[in-house]
């Protein structure tokens, strides 16, 4: 034993974890909202866009912050799209009539 | 701001999201769940702009703008009843976004803070977290081909499984295939782009083939599959770039789309595998030419307002016919009549009912019906011997009493109990077979009324009659 911890293993460390509590959560929500919970995960999902900003800019800019720029924008029609879809799908359960 | 304060945000981002998904537990706190969502969001890309703040910020933020304009109008004027749609759309959108940024990171690892050239683990991972996203948009194009009804005009987007010889043969030679060449791209010390490229195209077709003979009925599992996929591409690549975001975002999404995908299969009594392996349904509509010497007892629209005026009772089943005639308004308009004549009306809806979980609760949430009187298959089938009249719009599959029967195809899937009811009343197009290619014994039945038609028109004219 000595040495520092690889990364690889505190990121499996954060991934059974994760993979755990969403385990519990997801298995709390309600059928009826199974479509909106499809849409937030995506919404969720496209925080994939960080790994895009990053890959936006390098120092020196080459073919891949090309590639970066264009996954930004890819990641942010899920990012807007997809936490606007969930949010007027949900205005739209209410219980009692007006 | 320094990278562990980066990480730090991170951190605080992934509660949020959690909150979010907790949010849905139950529709009164679901609103603020995805706000939490959004806030995540929000902390997540700020922070991340901050910290590449030495760079070409103003690029980004133009990307963003257009990409954000584009997301919000899509939001702003899809259909309810093209949310499946929208759903894959959104999925392949992730899917590309990681094999672009996987592509970014094999030719400069150093911007994400790894050394150049990547280290084997980081290799692996991102060989998995490339060919995941690869096979998650491709597949999502076709899902989304199929789910939009471009079968017609593109015989790949066809609803109906497209099968050939020895097709699964084919898929499992391309995967062997495809690993051999991301063994290649991981073993390499240089960046290896030619078995990186081989093995992203591979991934690609894999997506397509994986698809296409799977048929319309198994959207449902489809589509939570590839939602599944797009958060395990995402947190594959954020092993790679030893991002913590990415990996508790990528797992949350990947275990929500898993943990879908078995509720669709445990409610349709098929094994995952099955589903994926597909074309079940190849043989659609040739079972019910059996059928010929059955006598079917139909009625007009004025008859079934006459049945559900004297009724005490009444439990409307929506099925994927509802959605497509998008007769949802005029059916919480039958219902609310209904009503008013001290009816009871409850609704009905099974698990794997449209083409997406939860596809009939949003329908009938548009058309403002509330909540509390829509009830899931578990919590209603009790009451269907008690009740008067059930109404079946445009459902087939899920409410076929072959499902007792041992030996037949769909024995064991859970059914709503609509030939317990006293009368039924079944609305649909034809006397087509549906989706598993099998006859119905609930449309021969006595106590069964059929009436043929669209659901819309005929609902309509029910109301009209009932006036």
């Amino acid at each position: 034993m000595g040495g520092p911890v690889d990364p690889t293993v505190i990121n499996l460390v954060v991934f059974v974890l994760a993979v755990f509590v969403g385990y519990h959560v997801i298995w709390n929500v309600t059928p009826a909202l199974h479509t909106p919970l499809m849409s937030l995960t995506n919404a969720i999902s496209s925080v994939i866009i960080v790994g895009a900003i990053l890959a936006a800019t390098p120092t020196q800019a080459d073919f891949g912050s090309v590639l970066g720029v264009i996954a930004v924008a890819l990641a942010s029609v899920n990012v807007a799209g997809g936490f606007l879809v969930t949010h007027r799908m949900l205005q739209m359960f209410r219980k009692k009539q007006k | 701001m320094t990278a562990n304060q980066l990480t730090l945000w991170y951190l605080v981002a992934s509660i949020c999201f959690i909150l979010a998904l907790k949010g849905l537990s139950s529709p009164t706190t679901a609103r603020r769940g995805n706000l939490f969502g959004m806030a995540g969001m929000a902390i997540a890309v700020l922070t991340t702009i901050a910290v590449i703040a030495r760079g070409r910020v103003d690029l980004i933020l133009i990307a963003m703008l257009i990409g954000g304009t584009l997301g919000a109008i899509v939001a702003r004027r899809v259909q309810m009843t093209q949310m499946p749609e929208l759903v894959a759309a959104m999925h392949s959108l992730v899917g590309m976004a990681a094999v672009l940024i996987a592509i970014a990171a094999v030719n400069n690892p150093t911007v994400f803070g790894v050394p150049d050239p990547l280290p084997k683990g980081n290799k692996l991972e991102l060989f998995i977290g490339t060919f995941v996203g690869a096979i998650t948009f491709s597949g999502s194009v076709i899902a989304f081909g199929k789910l939009a009804g471009l079968g017609k005009k593109f015989r790949l987007f066809s609803s109906a499984p497209v099968a050939f010889p020895a097709q699964h043969w084919l898929n499992l030679i391309l995967a062997l295939v495809m690993i051999g060449f991301g063994a290649t791209f991981f073993l390499a010390d240089d960046k290896a782009w030619g078995a990186f490229g081989v093995m992203t195209a591979i991934a690609f077709v894999l997506g397509v083939l994986i698809i296409i003979p799977i048929g319309g009925a198994d959207m449902p599992v489809v589509i939570s599959m590839l939602n599944s996929y797009s958060g395990w591409a995402a947190a594959g690549i954020g092993f790679s770039l030893n991002n913590a975001m990415l990996v508790i975002a990528g797992s949350l999404v990947g275990s929500s789309g898993a943990i879908l995908s078995y509720i669709m299969c445990r409610a349709m009594n098929r094994s995952f595998i099955s589903v994926i392996l597909g074309g079940f349904g190849a043989a659609e509509g040739t079972a019910a030419a059996g059928a010929a010497d059955k006598t079917v007892r139909s009625g007009s629209p004025e008859d079934v307002a006459f049945l559900l005026a004297n009724s005490e009772s009444v439990i409307i089943v929506p099925g994927y016919g509802l959605a497509v005639a998008r007769a949802q308004h005029a059916v919480k308009e039958l219902g609310n009549m209904l009503k008013e004549k001290g009816v009871s009306v409850k609704y009905a809806i099974h698990p794997v009912a449209g083409r997406m979980p939860g596809h009939m609760n949003v329908l009938l949430a548009e058309a403002e019906v509330p909540y509390d009187q829509v009830f899931e298959m578990e919590d209603i089938n009790s009451e269907f011997p008690n009740t008067d009249v059930a109404l079946v719009l445009g459902a087939n599959d899920v409410v076929n009493p072959l499902a007792y029967e041992k030996g037949s195809p769909i024995h064991g899937m859970p059914i709503l109990d609509v030939h317990k009811a006293r009368t039924v009343i079944v609305n649909k197009r034809s006397m087509a077979a549906g989706y598993a290619g099998l006859d119905n014994p609930l449309f021969y039945m006595e106590k069964t009324m059929m009436v043929f038609g669209d659901a819309k028109k005929v609902v309509e004219d029910i109301i009209k009659a009932l006036d």
